[in-house]
């Protein structure tokens, strides 16, 4: 048969844009505790199934079900929750600090709070996240000092990194967060050699690799999953998929493919689907990851299916490509109120202890962030020494970074 | 003392540091069993085992990324990128990572990685096998790059390389792999073996990153040469009669500008001699740096002899390849400035 019409080129569009109603109604998502849990020591091959449906371990009712339930103690839940109030608490300062002029630039994970504050519960001392700019939850939900978080926000005299990295790019090996870089999917395959370095040094610890789903399209995403496929590397590669790079919906970086854990398929590694907005699937689901490169059974690829809430980044207004009531509508709804109406339907919680606790939070970041302004903010009080933009570049500054220090006057 | 190629020095230095050091790790595409396309790491695998030295995807990203968070981790990844041609996909990686980590992680995190690469032309590799990309390494704040001429430099300033502890781009001229070259390709290949720079010690030493070494001393021009240049240069002194000193910077970043400068007082001449293209070539900075450090000492403008600004032809590779008669010429030319 010969082809005689004109091709045409097709271009992805989201189903909703402005002014549209959302309505995710004929989304399917499995119900809470219908997926399978498999051993950890379970076939890639034998589970290719799971990356498709979405594990859920929360239902309707605040109920957890099925068999990815029961990892957590109620205290343990008490402390993500409060771990997630304490993550949005600081986003809301901090977005609000960046409006009054505080600093240039902030991003906010709001919607997304389970993901990074669930995971991070799920490692061991030593083992080290190399994180994209929006799971500031790994910092948060350890004992990272907050002070330290807003001092690299506004690039002040305490700034940890001497005001030489864009707000939010924090950095601790100490707590187990690899230096930001601010471009994409480069510490993907990043995770995968140090993951490598603990195997070849016969170390027990394990790296953690994060991308969101737009950033799938690099190219580093691919060379991330060929080493650590090939060399079975002590590694979980998370990608976060909340719907929205910047302006650009997921399908253009996934095009027709099923899902973005289905990637890991060709590549022979487990691939799962995870309910971002469930707090203790996220931990089940890390923890059978984590629990399965510690064993030596080689590296997991998660699929955290998630909404981003807020605008990408204080620079961007998402009510110019997405519809207002998108986030609504979402069909995961909120990881907070979840959680809440989890350890509510226990008895281990209640709507007078989330207030209270709402109160203490948020007066903690109100006074660190008081603390944090008694050492400066970007254009106004202390600031880091500008000799140190020069010190760093190498372990000896040589000398023809030495003379331009000293012809500047420094 | 050893007699050895630049190929079999380049491999002692990786065999010393990783006896030494068992945070060395060597791999890259091709280097494990078959030992490499340059035979660099013949012989390394079945030394110290396949976790050591091993074979990568063909992915240079994936090649200098892992090999970062290898270095974040604390091992000493000394990889190989097959040729310097073949490492654009890895610079994303090398440009906005491993040389700001130190910097943007107020060296919370380092990088202690050397990045091995055959640069060069003069073997008919066409464009994709004979670039010399050390300009775009040198304009990187952050990285180090080092450009050795003979199989001593080449050991000694390979162990200094793995061993320090910021990221080393190490590019190794694959003409001079396995003889000295003077740029008259018509004649027999003068293998290492005859030459004085071919004595090599079987045992560790380290030469320092940053120190030039001044190859012929001489009374009329200064010579500033790296590579591949080195032995055309000495060679265009002997057949122009013109009495040049040479010196071969070993690294560009650092460079060593008291030896420069030393000589071109001396001299009051300088000619700047890559093969690399000329626009932006790391001559231009070499030419900048002569003039801010010696204009009121120069008695002749300063004459950059280079490659072409043109991709690296195959036919004519001789045509493009800056030999002994161009280099021979500016020297004559800045020489009759009187």
């Amino acid at each position: 048969m010969s082809k005689t019409s004109p091709l045409s080129l097709y271009v992805p569009e989201p189903e909703f844009r402005p002014g549209d109603h959302p309505d995710f109604s004929d989304v399917k998502v499995a119900a809470a505790g219908e997926v399978e849990r498999p051993p950890i020591d379970a076939k890639a091959d034998d589970i290719r199934h799971l990356a498709y449906p979405i594990i859920r371990v929360l239902n309707r009712k605040g109920e957890a079900v099925g068999p990815w339930a029961g990892e957590r103690s109620e205290e343990d839940l008490r402390d993500g929750l409060r771990d997630m109030m304490k993550v949005r608490a600081f986003d809301a300062r901090m977005q609000m600090a960046q409006r009054q002029g505080k600093t240039s630039f902030y991003m906010q994970c709001l919607g997304e709070e389970a993901i990074a504050c669930a995971f991070r519960k799920a490692l061991e001392p030593g083992d080290m996240n190399f994180p994209t700019y929006r799971q500031q939850g790994l910092l948060l939900s350890t004992d990272y000092p907050v002070v330290d978080m807003m001092n690299q926000i506004y690039s002040n005299a305490a700034d940890p990194l001497k005001g030489r990295q864009l707000p939010i790019m924090y950095s601790s090996k100490e707590h187990g967060f690899f230096t930001i870089s601010g471009n994409l999917a480069t510490q993907f395959i990043q995770a995968v050699g140090w993951a490598m370095g603990s195997a070849i040094s016969g170390d027990t610890r394990i790296a953690a690799g994060w991308i969101g789903d737009g950033s799938t399209a690099e190219s580093d995403f691919h060379s991330a999953l060929v080493f650590a496929s090939c060399y079975r590397a002590p590694v979980v590669l998370n990608i976060v998929n909340n719907q929205w790079a910047i302006s650009t919906f997921q399908g253009i970086a996934r095009g027709k493919a099923a899902t973005f854990a289905s990637r890991g398929l060709g590549f022979g590694l487990p691939s799962l689907r995870v309910d971002g907005n469930d707090y203790l699937a996220v931990y089940a689901v890390s923890k059978w990851a984590i629990d399965r490169a510690r064993a030596g059974l080689g590296p997991t690829l998660i699929e955290h299916v998630t909404y981003r809430a807020g605008a990408h980044s204080t620079s961007d207004d998402p009510s110019a490509y997405r519809a207002k009531e998108e986030s609504d509508a979402w069909p995961l709804g909120d990881p907070v109120d979840r959680l809440k109406n989890h350890l509510i339907s226990l008895d281990a919680w209640s709507e007078e202890r989330h207030t209270q606790a709402q109160a203490e939070i948020e007066s903690e970041i109100v006074q660190a962030q008081k603390e944090a302004e008694s050492h400066g903010t970007l254009h106004d009080g202390g600031k880091p020494l500008v000799r140190d933009m020069f010190e760093d570049v190498f372990e000896v500054t040589p000398p023809h970074l030495v003379q331009q220090r000293q012809e500047a006057g420094y | 003392m050893a007699r050895m190629t630049m190929i079999q020095a380049v491999r002692s230095a990786m065999d010393n540091a990783m006896e030494r050091d068992d945070k060395v790790v060597v791999f890259g595409e091709d280097v494990g069993y078959f030992g490499g396309v340059f035979r660099c790491t013949e012989g390394l695998q079945k030394k110290y085992g396949p976790q050591r030295c091993f074979d990568s995807p063909i992915n240079e990203s994936g090649i200098i990324g892992a090999a970062i968070g290898m270095a974040a981790y604390g091992m000493r990844p000394c990889v190989e990128i097959q040729f310097a041609d073949y490492m654009y996909p890895g610079y994303d990686q090398l440009t906005q990572e491993a040389a700001r980590i130190r910097y943007r992680s107020d060296h919370d995190f380092t990088v202690p990685m050397t990045v091995r690469m055959p640069t060069g032309g003069g073997i008919f590799g066409g464009q994709t096998h004979s670039q010399s990309p050390e300009a775009l390494f040198a304009h990187v704040s952050g990285l180090k790059t080092v450009i050795p001429s003979n199989p001593y430099d080449a050991k000694g300033l390979l162990i200094a390389s793995i061993e320090d502890n910021d990221p080393v781009i190490f590019l190794e001229p694959k003409r001079l792999y396995n003889g000295p070259f003077d740029g008259h390709h018509d004649r027999p290949i003068t293998p290492w073996s005859k030459h004085e720079f071919g004595e090599v010690p079987e045992d560790y030493y380290s030469i320092p990153l940053g120190k030039a070494a001044v190859r012929r001393e001489g009374a009329d021009v200064t010579v500033i040469a790296y590579g591949t240049m080195v032995f055309v240069a000495e060679a265009a002194a002997e057949e122009s009669g013109v009495d040049a000193e040479v010196i071969d910077l070993r690294s560009i970043i650092p460079y060593d500008l008291e030896t420069i400068e030393e000589s071109v007082k001396k001299t009051g001449r300088c000619v700047i001699v890559h093969e690399a293209t000329k626009t932006c070539g790391f001559g231009a900075e070499l030419m900048s740096l002569v003039q801010e450090n010696c204009f009121y000492h120069l008695e002749a403008p300063v004459v950059r002899v280079t490659g072409y600004d043109t991709p690296y032809p195959h036919a004519h590779e001789w045509e493009y390849f800056p030999g002994p008669a161009r280099v021979g010429d500016a020297y004559k030319q800045v020489m009759e400035v009187a």
